[in-house]
């Protein structure tokens, strides 16, 4: 027995095959077709984005710490603080979370939990990874030009008349639209013909259902907030009189057409945090997942349903009343396929043994904050209640708790998963966790605070505040201070491990998904044959092994025929 | 398809990936089989198709709301547009469709010579069409029908000089010099690129390379297209049709008179839907009780404003005299007394140049890839198993084609 074990493990990559070493020097990066190293590449940029717009963010906080104002002084000190907090939503959104996970997670990893030597098109991921580039830079000649006030949402009228660099920005976000339809587009085509023989729809690990469904989203919704941006761009450069009022436009089908794609972007956002926890909370239960089916057909539900609620960002706009009162309910609608997740989570974690690794907690704190943030949702799609917390404070707590609570805790759950995979390096759990629970306290002392806020009529995007506010907004400062510290503590756990972390094995967590079968950090042709294709939440054959202090294989192996014996084909076939 | 012969075609030593042996060049290392790669660039050219419908719909949308907010602009500015020129057009993209259905089918036969005929008549219609866009653009932009920024078509002097731009719409020199000559400007670029590829034809024929000359042969006859469509444009174009309202040049001014006449009537029916749409808000009396109680509160200053104008534009529609001061307009652009019919006819045109405009972007697009696709068809790239690439490139034209068949009826057709 001991025998067949040692030989299904997959050991440890020479340098020759690790993909990460196998061809040397800056080009071999620029130019490379691999999707792990694109994947990389990616996470790379992603981060980058995402410390710059945690930097506004933190700038914002500070601003909000006295009433009168305290980070911006001056005559100018309101109008930065727009463009701060205008920055800070269009590079979180554009730079990071419409890529963080697609982009950077999946790329690493859906040809390999799906079996594939690499995506269908190589080269159209590479280009769309310098797309995400060409956005980024266009974003940040943005801000060294005149900067941007407008909202991430870049709202007509007043991005018609503004004198900022609203064409460099949605120039950018055009281009970056094109990245990320190009990547769903690419893992569609993947998912659909790059399957390798035995890997059933059924058969697919659910973060490859959750990037099926965020793909169709980002294929399907995407190029109607290109077409918008472009109509908006000519708006400005020549009066085509669609959205400007001046010019006989209406600027309320801007807001019709940009919710179009920005109310499915919330779940290509969200969706595949989803899949990251469905394998996060069975990986690290070692207890096969609750309601498989459910859980992939819910994926598609929301990704469906998603596109036919994007009146509920505008129930003040005049829309008629028969109007919201559909979008509304249309919109209650989307919270059973997302309800059906979190049962089926907490389902599997039941009579499960869990482990609280590191990636284990974020995941337990995302089932929290995740769940809070879809509730309150719910005070905002219902109309009696939205036409009191509109643009309040409320609704900024609300879609922190999805988009922060949702999808960062769950990306941070899926690096430090991952990782080990990623650069076959183990961190130190201990701090891991810690850094860990940083962030789950910073992030509520930051949030929290603001339901209260804006349940007591603070509006968003307000430079100063009344001094009855203050205690709050000072509480929401110090929690945001704190939640950075939780990431600079957990982004220094993870440089840490790369300089002197444990060698890690193939399966540091006891995974059955397809990843774990390869080596860490996987080869570059990810698997030598077709690999052998078995449930991915079937822990029965998977054993800790207290000796070599990894998880082992106890499934005996499989016989390959005929390709292993071709002399045993009878010859008369 | 069968495998077997793929094997034997070609043997590539792919040294990114030692695994693989007797995969042939055309078939990316990823594959397995070439079924695979098919099937793999079917789907994901019909996914950018999806993508591209959904990108013209959002301007469809448009086009639908604003022509639903103001049938009678629509009515009246379509008249601008030369049906026959774009009967033309559609016509001939009909052609090019044929004829890249025809190139796919030449690669799938390897009927080499056939096919870069085939990709070289899709080329010139694509030409054609662009000659005839340019005819149609730069026509209207010499008499002012422009996007409401720009917008300064005038019936009394439908052809203004460039000086007359200048002093009488404001614009720049550059401006006004642009408009006027705007022909030009468009076929500049197809003019260079037409010597260009003259040239390489001669340089290829010099240096002797049959490669280089078998693709600057046919790509000559591609520019030339180009200004055949410029050609076309203009003998349609100033032979006048039964809907030209064209002021072609000055000399026909006189004999279409009668068109620009009727015009103007759409002008004044459009200036009287606006009155009589906005009237019943102001004739409503109940209406104005709820205003005058809301306006006794000082708080409500937007009531108060609001009743002010009322007041002032009832007595403007009287004939009274107006305070100095009081505004009469409510901010709604469209109940102002003088209903600037110049910018609900920029609505139309900047619909009409958004949409054909982005039309005339993927027409674009297209030349590049077949161009592309030329010079691999010269270069026998395709065979009875991978054809794909020319498969693939069909599709979109098709589409682009399939766009245009849509944008036709809608803007020049339907009145």
């Amino acid at each position: 027995m001991s025998t067949a074990i040692t030989s299904r493990d997959p050991g440890y990559p020479t340098d020759r095959e690790n993909y990460l070493t196998n061809s040397s020097g800056i080009l071999s990066w620029i130019f490379t077709l691999d999707h792990k190293r694109i994947g990389l590449m990616y996470l790379v940029g992603v981060m980058t984005a995402f410390a710059v717009g945690g930097l506004l963010a933190l700038a914002i906080r500070l601003h909000l710490l006295d009433p009168e104002g305290w980070m911006f002084t001056g005559a100018e000190a309101n109008n930065i603080y727009n463009q701060v907090f205008t920055l800070h939503g269009a590079i979180m959104v554009f730079l990071f979370i419409i890529p963080s996970i697609p982009a950077a997670l999946g790329n690493f990893l859906v040809p390999v939990m799906l079996g594939a030597k690499d995506v269908a098109f190589p080269r159209l991921n590479l280009s769309s990874f310098y797309l995400w580039c060409f956005g980024a830079i266009f974003f940040v000649s943005a801000l060294f030009s005149s900067g941007l006030d407008t909202g991430w949402t870049f709202y007509t009228p007043y991005s018609t008349t503004t004198d900022t660099s609203v064409i460099l920005a949605t120039l950018g976000a055009f281009i970056l639209g094109f990245s990320s339809i190009f990547t769903g587009l690419n893992f569609i085509v993947t998912i659909n013909t790059m399957r390798p023989p035995g890997m059933t729809w059924f058969k697919m690990p659910l973060f490859l259902w959750a990037t099926y469904a965020t793909s169709i989203i980002q294929v399907l919704a995407t190029p109607v907030l290109g077409i918008t941006l472009l109509l908006l761009i000519a708006e400005r450069t020549m009066h085509v009189g669609i959205f400007d009022p001046e010019f006989n436009g209406d600027p309320v089908t801007y807001q019709h057409f940009f919710w179009f794609y920005s109310h499915p972007a919330v779940y290509i956002m969200i969706l595949p945090a989803f899949g990251i926890i469905s394998e996060l909370i069975s990986v690290h239960s070692h207890k096969h997942i609750f309601g498989y089916r459910f859980i992939a057909y819910s994926s598609i539900a929301i990704a469906l349903l998603g596109f036919l609620v994007w009146g509920h960002h505008m129930f003040t706009s005049g829309m008629s009343s028969l109007t919201t009162i559909i979008f509304s309910a249309l919109t209650f609608t989307v919270s059973v396929p997302s309800a059906i997740k979190v049962f089926n989570w907490l389902a599997t974690m039941y009579k499960g043994s869990i482990s609280l690794t590191t990636p284990m907690c974020y995941a337990i704190s995302f089932i929290f904050l995740f769940t809070i943030g879809g509730l309150t949702g719910l005070f905002l799609g219902t109309l009696a209640t939205d036409l009191h917390l509109h643009d309040t404070y409320f609704v900024v707590a609300h879609f922190h708790y999805v988009m922060v609570g949702g999808t960062l805790i769950a990306f941070l759950g899926g690096v430090f998963h991952w990782w080990p995979k990623m650069v076959g390096k183990m961190y130190n759990e201990f701090h891991g966790r810690i850094a860990s629970l940083l962030v789950f306290l910073g992030f509520n002392g930051t949030f929290l605070p603001q339901f209260v806020l804006g349940s007591r009529g603070m509006p968003r995007r307000y430079a100063t505040y009344d001094p009855e506010f203050a205690f709050l907004h000072q509480m929401s400062t110090y929690g945001a201070l704190l939640l950075g510290c939780g990431l600079l503590y957990a982004f220094i756990v993870l440089m840490a491990s790369l300089a002197k972390g444990r060698r890690a094995p193939a399966n540091p967590w006891g995974g059955a998904t397809l990843e774990w079968a390869c080596t860490s950090p996987p080869p570059y042709y990810n698997f030598e044959r077709p690999p052998v294709v078995g449930d991915p939440y079937d822990f029965h054959n998977i054993e800790w092994d207290s000796q070599e202090e990894k998880y082992i294989s106890t499934e005996p192996e499989r016989k390959l025929v005929p390709e292993e014996q071709p002399a045993e084909v009878p010859a008369h076939h | 398809m069968a495998t077997i012969d793929s094997h034997s075609s070609e043997s590539e030593t792919h040294d990114e990936h030692g695994h693989d042996h007797d995969h042939p060049a055309w078939l990316a290392h990823h594959f397995d089989t070439p079924e695979q790669q098919f099937d793999s660039g079917k789907l994901g050219i019909w996914l950018f198709l999806t993508t591209e419908i959904l990108f013209f719909s959002g301007m469809f949308c448009a086009y639908a709301m604003f022509r639903m907010l103001r049938p009678e602009v629509f009515e009246g500015c379509s008249q601008f547009l030369n049906t026959k020129l774009g009967a033309i057009n559609t016509g001939v993209l009909l052609f090019s469709s044929l004829t890249m259905a025809w190139a796919v089918r030449c690669a799938q036969t390897e009927e080499y010579k056939k096919l870069v005929v085939m990709i070289a008549s899709t080329l010139s219609c694509a030409m054609v069409f662009l000659g005839v866009k340019s005819i149609e653009y730069s026509h209207k932009w010499g008499m002012g029908l422009l996007p409401p920024g720009s917008y300064f078509y005038d019936e009394a002097n439908p052809h203004p000089t460039a000086q007359q731009i200048v002093d009488q719409h404001g614009f720049s020199e550059s401006t006004a010099y642009f408009l006027t000559h705007s022909l030009y400007y468009l076929c500049a670029p197809f003019a260079l690129l037409l010597i260009g590829v003259f040239a390489w034809l001669v340089w290829a024929k010099v240096t002797d390379n049959k490669f280089q000359y078998a693709c600057a042969k046919p790509l000559l006859v591609v520019c030339l297209s180009f200004f055949g469509g410029v050609g076309l444009g203009m003998v349609l174009e100033s032979g006048g049709g039964e809907h030209t309202v064209a002021h072609v040049d000055g000399d026909h001014g006189a004999a279409d008179a009668g068109h620009g006449h009727a015009d103007h009537e759409h002008a004044e029916d459009a200036h009287a839907a606006e009155t009589h749409a906005a009237a019943p808000a102001l004739d409503v009396e109940s209406d104005d009780v709820a205003m005058e109680l809301l306006a006794e509160s000082d708080l409500n200053t937007g009531a108060k404003a609001m009743l002010e104008a009322k007041q002032a534009q009832t007595a403007m529609a009287s004939g009274q005299v107006v305070p100095p001061g009081v505004e009469a307009d409510m901010g709604i652009a469209t109940v102002e007394k003088d209903v600037q019919t110049k910018r609900q006819a920029g609505v139309f045109f900047g619909i009409y140049y958004c949409m054909t405009g982005v039309h005339a972007i993927h027409i674009l697009a297209g030349i590049g890839v077949l161009v592309w696709l030329l010079i691999r068809a010269i270069r026998h790239d395709f065979n009875r198993q991978y054809f794909g690439p020319v498969d693939y490139v069909g599709l979109y034209w098709h589409l682009v084609d399939l766009i245009w068949i849509y944008l036709f009826p809608l803007l020049y057709l339907i009145r």
